[in-house]
């Protein structure tokens, strides 16, 4: 049973990755395996987790619980063409709602927090030590104050991007990319650990070239 | 409620006694509060540690803190390190009544303070922490109103021009000559995501023009309700460019929750249907530069936009237009000029506005506290920095 395992997800991994060739029958039949198990997967998952494990346990303490259910029993309503508009209802409250709580949010953490974080002496270790700082913290300093400032100037849309304005916008985008850059380098990186990954299961876990 | 104070008497311990006992002076002048503004569910234990809690040479090896729930048996709570002096105790109800003392232990004794009085904790309604960032959500709030008003009498707001917002009718045309279909892709979060949110948006506008050209669109989605929403969101449409007819459900489609399982039927999708245009709109993770290589191979013209900085990189590199973080938010407000979105946009550049007036003056303030340090600066910088500084 162990081998049937081991060789199935060979065969399925094959099946996938045949895709870089082109599309064939059997990354079609691995992407149906794939779909079918995954939607079914997640049914019972949701099922169980937020049905059972959250309402249907949680309801006798927590009668807010009704609240949700009836939301979802509403969405249900999609079937019955005549009332199906009353399914509107529930995602209004939810678009709403995500709104309202993201709004504060995203307030606090990308603006309040990141002025705060922004406002420090550019030459200095610290308030009243005069110019001390070294090269590398001045430079760390500017490029924080610098890269921050031109990048909200590149985010208002208030202004054509002209002149002066134009400029600090055009060192804004300049730094947005270099941090773009760096990220992708990054990320590529722990992509080709994921691909090592699967090699080294078809190498030494299926065929046994690895030891 | 307030119980008053009284002394108690020390729980057993399994301290061994050593030959020579090293006796330790108490914990003094313990007092519990209540923790402002929150849920009713912390209290703050303060004291002024042991005479013998010294840095060098100190006898004290630990603090042990004790809690009476109701009157009851006090049982052990918490350990701390020499030194210590305050304790925030969480998790707690605010119909039970509770009460400290503060054991410091030697290595073979120890010292108990007397106990606290019994409090309760209590729940604020309003956090006053939150009242500089509530006063600036209030300026916004206004400037967006103030904005959507003068938009509404006729006058025309200026918005900059955004390049990728640019092309999505010229991409929607390329569709329709092509006769091809629109694949949009809006991420794989749910309505509980702005980025989604902002997705669906641009969809209503989207799909207005594919349905004023009579172009096909297809949207596989990861989350049902995304499905119901776009579902909507694109019926809408139809109807009001006067075509329900054209509608039917088929054009969304839910195919799994399972990351990688709904990215394998995307690229399936891809290269058998080839369409020639391709939204990548909303929240994407490790699937962006898969979906995004996939339709460059099939030679689509894509327009992706995200608000995650890890993942914008993939689409910059692959696809042909992309809107960074905020650009995807502004999107709907630009394609659709609508007074309500550009009120909000323009709303959020005030918002901006106090931003950058406050990073500028601010770092302008601390670099020249840093040398002078007059006290005039100082006040105001500190002003600067109690206003943007949010604690919960």
């Amino acid at each position: 049973m162990e081998h049937f395992a081991l060789w199935l997800a060979a065969f399925l991994t094959l099946g996938i990755i045949s895709f870089l060739y082109k599309d064939n029958a059997w990354y079609k039949l691995t992407e149906a395996i794939f779909v079918g198990l995954s939607a079914g997967y997640w049914f019972v998952t949701l099922f169980w987790d937020n049905f059972y494990g959250k309402f249907w346990i949680g309801k006798g303490e927590h009668a807010y619980l009704y609240v949700g259910a009836f939301l979802g029993l509403l969405m249900l309503l999609r079937l019955i063409p005549k009332i199906g508009w009353i399914s509107r209802w529930p995602l209004s409250f939810i678009v709403g709602a995500t709104s309202g709580l993201w709004l504060i949010n995203y307030f606090s953490s990308n603006i309040m927090k990141q002025v705060q974080a922004t406002i420090f002496p550019l030459f200095s270790s610290q308030y009243g030590a005069g110019f001390d700082a070294g090269a590398a913290t001045v430079i760390g300093n500017l490029v924080i104050f610098l890269g921050t400032f031109t990048g909200l100037v590149y985010f208002f849309f208030s202004k054509e991007h002209k002149g002066a304005f134009g400029y600090t916008a055009k060192v804004g985008i300049w730094v947005i990319m270099i941090t773009f850059g760096a990220s992708f380098g990054y990320t590529v990186m722990s992509r080709m650990s994921l691909f090592i990954g699967r090699i080294d299961f078809l190498l030494s876990d299926w065929l046994g070239m690895i030891l | 409620m307030v119980v008053p104070a009284r002394a108690v008497p020390e729980p057993a311990d399994s301290l061994k006694a050593d030959s020579v006992e090293i006796i330790i002076a108490p914990p003094t002048s313990p007092v519990v509060s209540d923790f402002k503004y929150d849920d009713g569910n912390s209290l703050i234990l303060t004291w002024v540690p042991s005479i013998d809690d010294l840095p060098v040479g100190g006898k004290v090896l630990s603090y042990h803190i004790f809690r009476s729930d109701n009157g009851g048996e006090a049982k052990k709570i918490a350990e701390l390190i020499p030194g210590a002096n305050y304790y925030k105790d969480e998790d707690l109800y605010s119909d039970t009544n509770y009460a400290y003392h503060v054991v410091a232990l030697s290595s073979n004794s120890r010292a108990a303070s007397f106990q606290t009085a019994s409090i309760r904790p209590q729940r604020e309604w309003v956090n006053l922490n939150l009242k500089y960032l509530f006063f600036i959500a209030l300026i916004i709030a206004a400037s967006v109103i103030y904005f959507i008003e003068t938009a509404k009498r006729g006058k025309k707001l200026f918005v900059r021009k955004i390049a990728g917002l640019e092309a999505v009718d010229e991409a929607i045309g390329r569709a329709t000559e092509m006769g091809r279909t629109i694949l949009f892709i809006p991420g794989i979060h749910d309505m509980d995501d702005v980025q989604t949110l902002a997705a669906i948006t641009i969809l209503g506008r989207v799909s207005r023009v594919v349905a004023d050209y009579d172009t096909k669109i297809r949207m596989p989605v990861a989350r049902s309700l995304v499905m119901t929403a776009a579902r909507e969101t694109i019926k809408a449409s139809y109807m009001s460019a006067g075509r329900p007819d054209a509608y039917n459900d088929d054009m969304v489609n839910y195919v799994t929750d399972e990351q990688f399982g709904y990215v394998a039927a995307v690229d399936g999708i891809m290269v058998r249907e080839k369409p020639a245009t391709i939204f990548l709109l909303g929240a994407f993770f490790a699937e962006s530069l898969i979906l995004a290589e996939t339709g460059n191979s099939v030679g689509a013209i894509q327009i992706a936009g995200t608000a995650r900085p890890a993942q914008l990189p993939f689409f910059i590199a692959a696809c042909d237009f992309t809107l960074i973080g905020e650009e995807l938010f502004a999107a709907s407000a630009y394609l659709s000029g609508e007074p309500k979105q550009l009120g909000s946009l323009k709303g959020q550049d005030v918002g901006k506005g106090i931003a950058m007036l406050a990073i500028l003056l601010g770092v302008l303030l601390s670099t020249i506290a840093a040398v002078g340090d007059t006290e005039t600066i100082t006040d105001i910088l500190n002003f600067i920095t109690r206003v943007f500084t949010v604690t919960n």
